[in-house]
């Protein structure tokens, strides 16, 4: 199965007054066809400039300074800024966070599907309506026909992250790329969201990049799952590996403070210290510091070891029996 | 609409009242008009037989209330000096003002708006530093001397435009103006550009600031996700949340341009309201400077009321008339 992205050393710099900040750090990984791969880490990890990069929406002072981002096999970082356009939410969509700010305040809905729609393909302006608002109906909003010519104020929270997936749809992208879309709204319509994207990516056979700070989210959605820390990724494999079997001490570590995961009545552990600054990172693995593991070596790099389908940077993995 | 509409035509009438008490009482307080009307060799008979015919013999109130029932009756009095109408000397006067002030404002606007776009979207550019500080001159630089150095290089040096006046005036659909004549705009583009600096200034920093405002936010990025050109994310997307802001500060403005053109009017001598105003201060002309408060007032009033219009048609979270 040939792979719709592959991303080969990506490394996104910002050249801040203070020094060069690495916000992502020499990162690579595929995602297959139809394949939902959750990409967790925490604030500050990387991972949304991860996503930005791939679209080719890093602000200055940011920028890709090496890399390739191979989407279906040709390589997005050489492209020009109209070619890159053309294939912004055309064949790469991406949904934000926060669904407050996602949509303009002062434009109506069917103003921001239909311009979505004509940006891609000569359509009149009514087929572009028609295609708005059958992506409306699609993401389970009722009554789409009237609710076009709303505008976000009059949407909920949950409504209009529905519209800005109907948005992300209206093209049938090969690849969408969530950057935590359900962190933002209350937790019985994040369970709502879920359900739909994962309905919605099954049906329509797209690939999604989950973005997210929320285990319990990436467990319940895909397939397979990426951990990043300080701008690099420290451990990936198929999320029930992963999950259940860490190999990677922060793996492990997250594992433990998430409150669902840890039997009632014992304690939560949280990660002792804080994730260094990413002006400042230490040679060598960039969470020795804060790791029980750690000796000597770990100031030197960890290389990538890759076994059993798994990968991870660790010089002192977990081993399981099982293994 | 209709409950907005009726609201403020009540609430306006409620403000003219409260303008027409404080203006009458404060004019009142500032001197004696008989003393510039009346020759100082004129009889005690003569001089009180003027103070009588004008009605200045009264107590205060009973001057406000004969001045009010024949305001109610479109009567805003006679001017002690002309002994015409106030009335009818303001809308005499009040074309050449609107005729000044509104040029003034769209060459602010239209020049105005590109160049804080400019600025806004290339900060910190060469463009940008230019421009910015071209617009500190027009804030900081006074009106007057602005106003004298125009004419000093080009009436005086070159000689191309004219100094003073308001030139050979045209008609179209019955509206006499110098917008009409070639002549007529030569004399205007002087005035209109003294009047408009400050705003120009005004102008570009305001959208400039809407623009660095506008251009990180998420709906911006959105939009660029969904693979929209940059020009329509400039003149749909931000410009649009850009003219919130600047339609109350026009509006704000438009209101003192009206009110405070008599410095450039003065300069150019040009037979607006303002220079009219100033005469009849002088003169201690009441009815007049009464007269011109109101219609002032009435023009902010109507001003105020195009911009809460104007909002709900840009701005979809504003909705005239309050409750669903």
């Amino acid at each position: 199965m040939a792979p719709v992205l592959e991303v080969k050393n990506l490394s996104t710099h910002f050249m801040t007054r203070r020094g060069v900040l690495k916000a992502v750090d020499d990162v690579s990984f595929t995602v297959g066809e139809r394949e939902i791969v959750g990409l967790v880490g925490e604030s500050g990890s990387g991972k949304s400039i991860t996503g930005f990069s791939i679209l080719g929406l890093v602000d200055p002072p940011g920028r890709v300074v090496s890399g390739q981002i191979l989407f279906n096999g040709e390589d997005l970082l050489t492209k020009s800024p109209a070619a890159m356009r053309a294939i912004r939410g055309k064949r790469i969509a991406m949904i934000f966070q926060d669904p407050m700010m996602t949509l303009n305040p002062v434009l109506s809905v069917a103003t921001q599907m239909i311009e979505t729609v004509q940006a891609h393909d000569r359509v009149s302006r009514a087929e572009a309506r028609a295609r708005a608002r059958d992506a409306l109906g699609l993401v389970g909003i009722p009554s789409p026909e009237e609710r076009l010519d709303s505008y976000p104020h009059q949407f909920s929270g949950g409504m209009r992250q529905r519209v800005a997936i109907a948005i992300a749809l209206l093209h049938r992208p090969d690849l969408i790329i969530a950057d935590e879309p359900t962190t933002a709204l209350d937790v019985t319509i994040q369970s709502q969201i879920l359900f739909e994207i994962k309905r919605l990516a099954a049906e329509f056979g797209m690939a999604l990049i989950w973005i997210s700070h929320d285990l319990g989210v990436v467990a319940a959605l895909a397939d397979r799952i990426m951990v990043m820390y300080a701008g690099r990724i420290v451990e990936a494999g198929q999320v029930d590996g992963v999950l259940t079997e860490p190999r990677h001490p922060y793996t492990s570590g997250l594992l433990s403070a998430v409150p669902a995961a840890v039997p009632r009545g014992e304690p939560l552990r949280p990660i002792p210290g804080f994730a260094p600054s990413p002006l400042s990172r230490p040679s060598g693995c960039a969470f020795r510091d804060r790791c029980a593991r750690a000796t000597d070596i770990c100031a030197t790099e960890p290389m990538l070891e890759i076994a059993a389908g798994r990968e991870f940077r660790c010089f002192h993995p977990h081993l399981w029996s099982a293994a | 609409m209709t409950v907005f509409v009726i609201r403020r035509f009540l609430q306006s009438i409620a403000v003219l009242c409260v303008t027409a008490v404080i203006v009458f009482i404060g004019i009142y307080a500032i001197g004696d008009p008989a003393e510039m009307l009346i020759s100082p060799d004129a009889s005690p008979a003569e001089r009180a037989q003027v103070v009588a015919s004008l009605g200045l013999d009264k107590p205060l109130w009973e001057q406000f209330f004969t001045f009010a029932w024949n305001a109610l009756h479109g009567d805003l009095g006679r001017s002690f000096v002309f002994n015409r109408p106030s009335i009818a000397l303001i809308f005499e006067r009040l074309p050449a003002t609107l005729e000044l002030t509104l040029t003034g404002l769209v060459f602010a606007l239209v020049l105005g708006i590109p160049l804080g776009l400019l600025s806004g979207l290339k900060p910190n550019s060469a463009t940008d530093e230019v421009i910015m500080t071209g617009s500190i001159l027009g804030f900081s630089l006074p009106s007057f001397w602005q106003g004298m150095m125009l004419i000093m290089i080009f009436s005086v040096w070159l000689g191309w435009l004219p100094s003073t006046g308001r030139g050979q005036m045209g008609e179209f659909l019955g509206i006499h103006s110098s917008l009409f004549t070639l002549d007529g705009l030569t004399h205007l583009i002087l005035p209109a550009i003294n009047l408009s600096l400050f705003k120009l200034s005004l102008v570009i920093r305001l959208t400039r600031t809407g623009v660095r405002e506008t251009m990180p936010l998420d709906f911006v990025k959105f939009a660029r996700a969904k693979g929209i050109s940059e020009r329509r994310i400039v003149f749909v997307h931000v410009f649009k949340n850009i003219l919130i802001p600047l339609i109350t500060v026009i509006g704000l403005e438009l209101g003192s341009m009206l009110a405070f053109a008599v410095v450039t009017e003065t300069i150019f001598a040009w037979p607006g309201i303002g220079k009219l105003l100033i005469d009849s201060i002088m003169r201690l002309d009441r009815p007049v400077v009464v007269a011109y408060l109101l219609v002032i007032v009435s023009l902010f009033i109507f001003i105020n009321f195009v911009v809460d219009v104007l909002y709900s048609l840009v701005d979809p979270r504003v909705r005239l008339g309050g409750a669903q």
